[in-house]
């Protein structure tokens, strides 16, 4: 059996405008556009646009908040400094890592999730899905601290509830090592944001069409061969989306390595690394260069996943 | 299926996002929302403190002592001036960068602050401190201990007022001492404290968490040993002269090490909070810490939570030596006030200032809170020899007490060192101490991230 899609609909042409200019009906049209789109487009601009061409020019120079007075240009020098740096490829790794891993548990997780919303039923379905979204209204740093006191050797409950599983012991110091430290801020993460990943699914799982699941089980098609061959190609555009967002999303970690590790044991993240050498270090022009160096990272990612997938962002919102 | 207005649950089993767009109405009211807020926040951050007798003083967080002093204080003036609190975050590095950026800004509002002495440098050299009348200096340093002084000094100019000090002692349980045939009345040194935990199957607490206090550690084993982090500062990051490959350092790593065999199941993540916990529980028989548990344990048993013949073991003594020959360098704590360079009330700030370290202040905020006083004269109050009968201890170690490296470049300094020797058990007294010089010589000429 194939897979199973809709025929794609043929778009009917566009009537051809009459020449020489346009109508008065689209030209106010046109102005009422403007004035609709208008000021979010400017504080688009103000609050994104600026902020990243600060950091990019800022990021050229030798520069400390403290001594603004010895502020020197000296080109791309903090990109070689940090480039050359192996801090800087080892958190580029866990960042990888952190968002690899985080983001395949989530998928699969927030599949389950969004089957469950989707078919539960209809006199428990607001209770489901609020159930279910909770995680993902708490703050981040909440959540990271809740975490955090439940692993701890001192106040936690994991040590004595869970030793039964084997490499749990009464004294584990789960933030005393690379690894264990890795599980607990993905573990956080995975909890966190999978209401997130699923919502989106649901989304996606809306727009299969009922015909195709009918037609499916006509032609005597078990569950998992409708789940597989109808289903999942039909919302790969929502699938698509739902990644990529939450891999924008995971590549910024920060909040829970901060909280758990403050970077020790080598947890450092890309965000964190920005975090330390402009915040802490106070050294704008070499933090910036950080920051710049991500969000080419993250354009990266966003261009690859829409070009490598060929994802239709229009399609995922069902236009 | 008609929609009832304002019923925002979608029926079918999914979000339909046809739906959302018959919704108009709403967004109005959130732009405007918006506006209001972004106005609001536009507003909040161009005000000072409006009234020119009030004064804003950023405190770290205590347990209500210094929100007592500052209303003492405005009760004392006379309608002079008012002194309002406003809390900064718990870790000293969280309270330094809200405070820096602040003041990088030109904040007006900050007139007095709470500052650890570590950063006094930093934000003296880069003019965020209004200078200390002369008289003020005479006045607020008489009968000070020398640490708190020279924790206030940078280059050879009183920058700061002294306020409380505060300092680690050797904190160790009786029973387990005497068991050990210990004896605590001459000083001990660390490899003594590590030969008897590993006999008595103990363990000893002291700071191995990768944050300010494991830097409170490593530079209070260094300067024991003879030595210093920084032989020679400098403004220049280029001409600053590091001693962490001396003699001294390696010793010092060396201990570092033989502790950490024996710190407990969490030695790389136990910090102060972490050690007085272990040590209430009994898992730890040794431990180093500021004065604070003490209070902390009399607070338990108030409460109920601790049995009273734990403290009751409770003995204390000056920090550990190194080297058996020569007297130990405690840790050197505490805070200093200084005044913002950009208040509008420079001259009542420092009245102010003047008030809040009086002696009676300071015996106050020390018997109530547990933060030793700066002022020498408050260890002979008969009332906080009462309630801290560790105070001629405390003040002894305050003598003795070495500061962190006094550079305007600590922040990087301590971070690097933070990197390099956590955790201890990793340490090694051959080379540790030369990779975090690299480390630190890099960091400091811009050459490697931290």
């Amino acid at each position: 059996m194939t897979q199973t899609t809709l025929p794609p609909v043929k778009k009917t042409e566009p009537v051809q405008a009459p020449k020489g200019g346009i109508s008065d009906r689209s030209r106010a049209e046109r102005r009422l556009g403007w004035l609709l789109a208008g000021p979010a487009f400017v504080v688009m601009l103000a609050v994104t646009a600026y902020p990243i061409l600060q950091a990019v020019y800022e990021s050229l120079f030798s520069y400390r908040l403290t001594d603004p007075d010895n502020r020197e240009f000296i080109g791309l020098s903090n990109y070689w400094v940090i480039l050359t740096d192996s801090l800087w490829w080892q958190s580029i790794w866990v960042t990888v890592f952190i968002t690899v891993v985080t983001v395949a548990v989530e998928l699969v997780l927030g599949f389950g999730l969004a089957m469950v919303m989707a078919k539960a039923l209809s006199s428990i379905r607001p209770v489901v899905r609020a159930a279910i979204l909770i995680p993902y209204a708490v703050i981040t740093v909440v959540s990271a601290f809740a975490w955090q006191f439940a692993f701890d050797i001192n106040t936690g409950f994991v040590n004595s509830w869970f030793t039964w599983l084997p490499g749990v012991a009464a004294d584990t110091d789960w933030f005393g090592d690379w690894g264990t430290s890795i599980l607990v801020i993905c573990l956080a993460e995975i909890w966190k944001t999978t209401p997130f990943i699923s919502l989106l699914l649901l989304a996606g799982l809306a727009q299969v069409p009922d015909v195709l699941q009918e037609a499916a089980m006509v032609d005597g098609a078990t569950w998992w061969q409708r789940l597989w061959k109808v289903t999942i190609p039909n919302m790969k555009a929502a699938i698509m989306v739902a990644v990529l967002f939450r891999t924008l999303d995971a590549f910024r970690v920060f909040d829970s390595i901060f909280i758990m590790t403050a970077g020790a044991n080598g947890t450092e993240s890309v965000s964190f690394l920005a975090y330390r050498q402009t915040i802490a270090r106070l050294e704008i022009g070499l933090g910036s260069a950080v920051s710049v160096l991500l969000f080419i990272a993250v354009v990266m990612i966003a261009f690859g996943f829409i070009k490598g997938f060929k994802i239709n962002l229009s399609q995922a919102r069902g236009e | 299926m008609p929609i009832a207005p304002g019923d925002g649950r979608p029926r079918d089993g999914v979000l339909a996002p046809s739906r959302a767009r018959r919704r108009p109405p709403r967004r109005g009211l959130a732009g405007t929302a918006a506006l209001l807020v972004t106005a609001g926040t536009l507003a909040g951050c161009g005000g000072g403190s409006g009234d020119a007798s009030t004064l804003t003083w950023y405190i770290n967080p205590d347990a209500g002592g210094q929100a007592e002093i500052a209303s003492r204080c405005t009760e004392e003036a006379g309608g002079a001036y008012t002194i309002e609190t406003a809390q900064l975050p718990r870790e000293s590095s969280q309270q330094r960068e809200q405070l820096i950026r602040r003041l990088a800004a030109g904040d007006a509002s900050i007139d007095l602050v709470s500052l650890d002495p570590p950063y006094i440098p930093e934000f003296a050299e880069a003019g965020f401190l209004a200078p200390v009348p002369d008289d003020v200096a005479d006045r607020v340093t008489e009968g000070v201990v020398q640490s708190a002084i020279d924790g206030s000094t940078w280059k050879d100019e009183l920058v700061a007022v002294p306020f409380w000090a505060n300092t680690q002692l050797l904190w160790f349980k009786k029973s387990v001492a005497e068991a050990a045939g210990l004896d605590m009345e001459q000083p001990v040194t660390w490899e003594q404290l590590v030969q008897v935990a590993e006999e008595q199957d103990t363990a000893i607490a002291a700071q191995g968490i990768r944050a300010e206090a494991l830097t409170v550690w490593v530079n209070a084993l260094i300067e024991s040993a003879g030595g210093s982090i920084i032989e020679r500062s400098a403004d220049n990051p280029e001409d600053v002269r590091l001693g962490l490959t001396s003699d001294a350092a390696v010793r010092a790593a060396e201990v570092m090490r033989n502790v950490s065999t024996v710190g407990g199941a969490a030695f790389s993540t136990a910090g102060e909070d972490a050690n007085v916990t272990d040590f209430e529980e009994g898992d730890a028989a040794f431990m180093v810490n500021w004065p604070f548990v003490w209070g902390r344990a009399l607070d338990a048993v108030e409460a109920g939570t601790l049995d009273p013949s734990v403290p009751e073991d409770y003995g204390w003594a000056l920090y550990p030596r190194v080297l058996e020959d020569e007297s130990s360098a405690p840790p050197y704590g505490g805070i200093n006030l200084v005044v913002g360079a950009f208040s509008a009330n420079v001259d009542a700030a420092y009245e102010a200032a003047e008030c809040i370290v009086s002696e009676e202040n300071q015996a106050y905020y020390f018997t109530t809170n547990g933060n030793p006083a700066s002022k020498a004269s408050v260890y002979d109050d008969p009332e906080v020899l009462e309630v801290f009968p560790q105070a001629p201890v405390i003040r002894e170690s305050l003598e003795q007490a070495a500061p962190r490296p006094q550079t305007v470049y600590y922040s990087e300094v301590s971070g690097a060192l933070q990197r390099v020797y956590h955790p201890a058990s990793s340490v090694e007294p051959g080379t540790t101490g030369e990779e975090a010089s690299e480390l630190i010589t890099a960091v400091l000429r811009g050459e490697q991230l931290l």
